[in-house]
């Protein structure tokens, strides 16, 4: 494997509020290396889109980060903020579950396209305008020419995301952050986008990390998966062998809990019980134990540190791994 | 239209419906001519891509959204010539429960005083038996009346919302209960553990189900039945396993196929999807889905397809179907 492009140790995020101190990001250490894709899987609230965040030096005001990110070899948080913006602007992309969060409602998709090409790439109007068409008809918009004059209101939502992309791909960027990109879109719409992102991937060997709650958004599409779960990673795996033998009873629920096209009607789902524990009240042993089947005292007690499963490259943070978990939805 | 004839009356039947918004001097075509029905004790489920008139139809049949034409008949009688005071009568037999479970509640007012609403608005007088009845309706979704009454809805995390929004559409007792997407916006876990319960609930209180998601799988999990629609028009409607097994529409095929599979063995199936769908406002001649349809032809255009049986309880509107 070549060097990474991105390595995140031991990254905490802390957040002040009212109720305490609140933990979202937890001891996390994963990398990525350029032109790969990596899947980070959990529940809501368990720190993705804070370590997305975190990557990105875009943390709320009064969080506190420890931990290091290196990108290309510089370390991320101790870039002097002009030379961060410009890495943000160049080398680092984001899009959202939310289009309209990078997108500007009173901006024509057009000024927004070709300003942000002639911020990065130094091109004039025309060459920008050409640019921008090429963009639109690259992420699968008809008719490119005549959108540039249009706002985002006037697109749907799966346009507005293809639109979103562009801006996001604009800069040829090293490396894209896909926060829950087609969680507000239909599956049609959405095996679309995903579509577009990796064949946009491949095309310019961009390494990406995708953000989602769906186990089976990653599962073809993810090189390697990270699970999290209150703020830590508990399982980390290439893609096929997580799938094929997970060791994470917080895994093999989460993808027992996803209804299957094969399973007859009325059957009840093996749903997990209960919710992710309090983030600003830490438990002192595993934080899956109070929803876990096979929580033992220990469980209670201490928490488990990842550790190296036999597969190279799985690892685990559990002290009753299971050892044979056949791909269940398989 | 022509479905059967169930042996007995259905406790819905929506005869021809049309719902259309107005915007500005154009038309939204929300609904065009849907014929469905949901036998007592069933589920229907009810799919479709965003703005295909899923909720539109839904809250045409419990008249808070009043059709342009056609019927809505629940147990013989139909909404859509009732007004006033039989209207509302008939309203308490039939509920409703809505996507975003946060947004739905009052964030000021308290659970206990949520829950209880519709017995205040249905004319309940008796305050004990209110408190007993949303004390039962509270348990019976799996929260502890006590320490969940006196709070407000922001204590309470999105699936606890959807809990409580499903106490309250049964504290009247409903026989019949629209559910639009009641799962789209939770988790994958706390999903199935409302699932679950709409299940348990529908033994329970022995109801009948609209199920309105966008979800194929979702919606398997929970429907005998499953009718599929698109910009405003039915595509297809069967017995669950029948329809995801031999599926007959080419929209209700292309569905399937994008749905992302937990298992990287299964490589997703590169560009099913052929852009995107139509304007509601200037739907396509014949049949709607011919601008994306691979097998679309000429007929297509120039025919509008019927809604035919292609096998046992299973009909189709398509003029060349899978199967
Ligand atoms: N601005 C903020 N201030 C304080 N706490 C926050 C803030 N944003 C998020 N949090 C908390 O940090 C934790 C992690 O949140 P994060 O948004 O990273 O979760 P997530 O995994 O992205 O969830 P989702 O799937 O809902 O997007 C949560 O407990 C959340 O409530
Ligand atoms: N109040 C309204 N005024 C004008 N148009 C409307 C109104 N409500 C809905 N529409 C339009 O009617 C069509 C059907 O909308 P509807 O909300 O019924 O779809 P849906 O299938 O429930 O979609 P979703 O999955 O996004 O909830 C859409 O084109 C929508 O934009
Ligand atoms: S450490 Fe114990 S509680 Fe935690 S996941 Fe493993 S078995 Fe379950
Ligand atoms: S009628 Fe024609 S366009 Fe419509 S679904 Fe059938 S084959 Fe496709
Ligand atoms: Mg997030
Ligand atoms: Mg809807």
């Amino acid at each position: 494997m070549s060097a990474p492009l991105l390595s995140i140790e031991d990254v905490t995020v802390e957040l002040p509020t009212p109720r305490g101190n609140l933990r979202a990001v937890d001891h996390v250490d994963l990398s990525l290396a350029p032109g790969r894709t990596l899947g980070i899987v959990g529940e809501s609230g368990c720190g993705k889109t804070m370590l997305s965040r975190a990557v990105l030096q875009l943390l709320p005001k009064k969080a506190k980060l420890s931990g290091r990110v290196m990108f290309g070899g510089q370390d991320l948080a101790r870039l002097a903020p002009e030379s961060l913006r410009r890495l943000r602007a160049r080398e680092l992309a984001v899009v959202f579950q939310d289009p309209m969060t990078s997108l500007n409602p009173v901006l024509t998709i057009g000024t927004q396209l070709m300003e942000t090409i002639q911020e990065h790439l130094e091109l004039d109007a025309p060459a920008a305008r050409k640019r921008s068409i090429e963009l639109l008809a690259a992420v699968g918009i008809p008719a490119p020419e005549h959108r540039l004059a249009q706002y985002p209101h006037q697109c749907s939502g799966g346009m507005r995301q293809r639109i979103a992309i562009a801006i996001a791909l604009s800069c040829e960027p090293k490396l894209l952050i896909a926060d829950e990109p087609t969680t507000a879109l239909d599956v049609t719409i959405q095996a679309q986008i995903l579509d577009l992102l990796a064949r946009e991937q491949r095309r310019r060997h961009m390494a990406m990390i995708i953000i989602t709650h769906d186990l089976g958004v990653v599962a073809g599409r993810a090189d390697e998966v990270a699970v999290m779960y209150a703020g830590r990673v508990v399982e980390r795996a290439p893609t096929q062998a997580l799938f094929k033998r997970m060791h994470m009873p917080y895994t093999e629920a989460l993808l027992a809990a996803i209804p299957k096209l094969e399973t007859a009607p009325h059957t009840p789902l093996p749903a997990i019980s209960g919710r992710p524990p309090d983030p600003t009240r830490p438990l002192r042993g595993c934080s899956f134990a109070p929803r876990c089947r096979y929580a033992a005292a220990r469980c209670r007690e201490a928490k488990p540190e990842l550790k190296a499963a036999e597969t190279s490259g799985h690892l685990y943070a559990c002290f009753h791994p299971i050892q044979m978990a056949e791909g269940i939805g398989a | 239209m022509t479905q059967p004839a169930a042996r007995e009356q259905p406790l819905l039947s929506v005869d021809n419906l049309v719902v259309e918004y107005g915007l500005g001097n154009r038309t939204v075509h929300a609904v065009s001519g849907v014929s469905l029905h949901v036998a007592r004790g069933e589920t229907l489920g009810l799919v479709g891509e965003s703005g295909c008139g899923k909720s539109t139809l839904g809250r045409a049949v419990l008249q808070l959204r009043r059709a342009k034409s056609g019927r809505v008949l629940f147990d013989g009688e139909d909404l859509t010539a009732m007004e006033g005071e039989a209207l509302r009568k008939m309203r308490r037999r039939v509920q409703l429960i809505f996507q975003d479970p946060i947004a739905s509640l009052n964030p000021r007012r308290r659970i206990g005083d949520i829950v209880a609403e519709p017995l205040i608005i249905a004319g309940v007088r008796d305050a004990a038996e209110r408190k007993r009845r949303v004390h039962e309706v509270l348990l019976a979704v799996g929260l502890d009346p006590d320490l969940v009454a006196g709070r407000l809805p922001h204590e309470f995390s999105g699936g606890q919302c959807q809990r409580i929004c499903i106490a309250r559409s049964l504290v009247l007792n409903p026989e019949f209960i629209v559910c639009d997407e009641p799962v789209s916006a939770l988790d994958v876990s706390i999903r199935a553990q409302i699932l679950n319960l709409l299940e348990e609930m529908k033994a329970r209180f022995g109801l009948t189900l609209l199920f309105i998601a966008h979800d194929l799988a979702v919606v398997k999990a929970v429907s005998d039945r499953v009718a599929v629609m698109y910009l405003g028009r039915l595509c297809e409607v069967g017995p669950s396993e029948r329809l995801f097994a031999k599926p007959a529409h080419p929209y209700t095929g292309l569905l399937l196929e994008a749905i992302p599979v937990p298992d990287p063995d299964v490589r997703p199936a590169e560009s099913v999807a052929i852009g995107e769908p139509p304007s509601p406002i200037a739907p396509p001649s014949g049949c709607r889905f011919r601008t994306r349809c691979p097998r679309a032809d000429q007929r297509c255009s120039a025919e509008m397809p019927e809604l035919r049986e292609v096998a046992p309880g299973q009909f189709a509107a398509c003029h060349h179907p899978l199967c």
